[in-house]
């Protein structure tokens, strides 16, 4: 049983890893900072959960502080990530080409 | 927004309860000094930060308000799992499919914290990022535009959450 | 067995640690430097985690939520300081 286990919170560590390395991998390659925010947002919020319940599969002890680690993630990671994208759309940082609308640069008057 | 006094002890109540259980989660054990210092602490921060917002602030404590919370949760798990596929898929490819853009949806819902909720979801949901709230209009990034019209976009990213978080705090 | 998982684990994440790293010297902007910092300390916080495992220690735990903390209120206030120019 601890066994199954154990191997169960390994193969979590490695798939929360490989999330991160998607987000890493979108940070890098996305075209302007909205798209990044979204590609680090979702996939650090993602990959961390499940590297946290990898390390409670390995260590059940710890359970209850790494669930704090987890709802604290779920909550902070949007809203660091909606307070960016705000701040970047207030100072107007330049859109990819590839942008179709923007009912909110429409709605403020903006030139661009 | 007025609020009864009644409704601001419930507030400050509640908030204790979550400092309280945070405090208690992250000592792991019930022993008589860790007890007091957290009630101290915790009814302490409570006063001083009444007027802020917590989980629970707002929250129903109905049956129908608990069940479309655990009910929430899964569809919020199972929407953050679509999303990483969904933007695994689009980095993986070498042509970088995007079309993207901000579009403005409504919400439905009163509560600040109903509505904090639903932003922060819509983050975490696929393809789609929070921009700016005003009032009832919410202006969301996405990675792919569907569609450009307000009715038709917030059927598609708002009404999901919503039906839950309407029933959890209106 | 798992011990072979652990050290796979990170390093993919030490991968996914580099390619943010990649953003942050590249910019452009101030702003896209910051959000390569966001992802940076949420796959450090990873680090410290699989650190605890490693050596066994859980008071690293607490090492990883107090990071987290500082590290949200650090780019919350970076942003909101960037909001305001030009």
């Amino acid at each position: 049983m601890g066994l199954i286990l154990d191997m169960i919170g390994g193969l979590l560590l490695v798939s929360g890893a490989s999330f991160l390395l998607f987000g890493g991998l979108g940070l890098v390659r996305m075209p302007d900072i909205f798209n990044r925010i979204q590609a680090g947002a979702k996939t650090t919020t993602l990959g961390t959960l499940l590297t946290l319940a990898g390390a409670a599969c390995l260590q059940p002890a710890w359970g209850l502080k790494l669930l704090l680690i987890g709802v604290f993630l779920i909550f902070t990671n949007p809203v660091s990530a909606q307070v960016l994208a705000n701040a970047a759309h207030r100072r107007g940082t330049q859109k990819t080409p590839l942008t179709k609308v923007d009912h909110l640069a429409e709605d403020r008057g903006d030139k661009s | 927004m007025d609020k009864g006094k009644s409704s601001k002890w419930r507030d400050t109540a509640i908030l204790f309860a979550t400092l309280m259980l945070f405090w208690l989660m992250l000592e792991g054990k019930l022993e008589a000094d860790i007890l007091i210092v957290g009630t101290v602490v915790s009814l302490v921060i409570a006063l001083l930060y009444r007027d802020g917002l917590s989980f629970f602030t707002e929250f129903r404590f109905t049956p129908a308000g608990i069940i479309a919370g655990f009910r929430y949760y899964g569809y919020f798990f199972k929407e953050l799992f679509k999303s990483n596929f969904a933007l695994a898929a689009i980095v993986l490819r070498p042509s970088l499919p995007i079309a993207p853009g901000i579009v403005k949806v409504r919400t439905k819902l009163k509560s600040r914290m109903g509505r904090l909720m639903l932003a922060n979801s819509i983050t975490l949901t696929p393809g789609t990022l929070t921009v700016e709230m005003e009032g009832e209009w919410l202006y969301i990034h996405c990675v792919t535009v569907a569609s450009a019209d307000i009715e038709a976009a917030t059927a598609e990213i708002v009404s999901g959450f919503e039906s839950y978080l309407e029933v959890m705090y209106g | 067995m798992v011990d072979v998982l652990v050290t796979l684990a990170a390093i993919i994440a030490g991968v996914a640690f580099l390619l943010a790293l990649v953003r942050f010297l590249l910019g452009p902007t101030r702003l896209d430097r910051v959000v390569a910092f966001d992802v940076l300390t949420v796959i450090a916080i990873t680090f410290i985690v699989l650190a605890a495992l490693i050596e066994g220690r859980g008071i690293y735990l607490d090492v990883a939520l107090v990071y987290a903390l500082l590290s949200f209120l650090g780019v919350i206030a970076v942003a909101r300081y960037l909001e305001g120019r030009d």
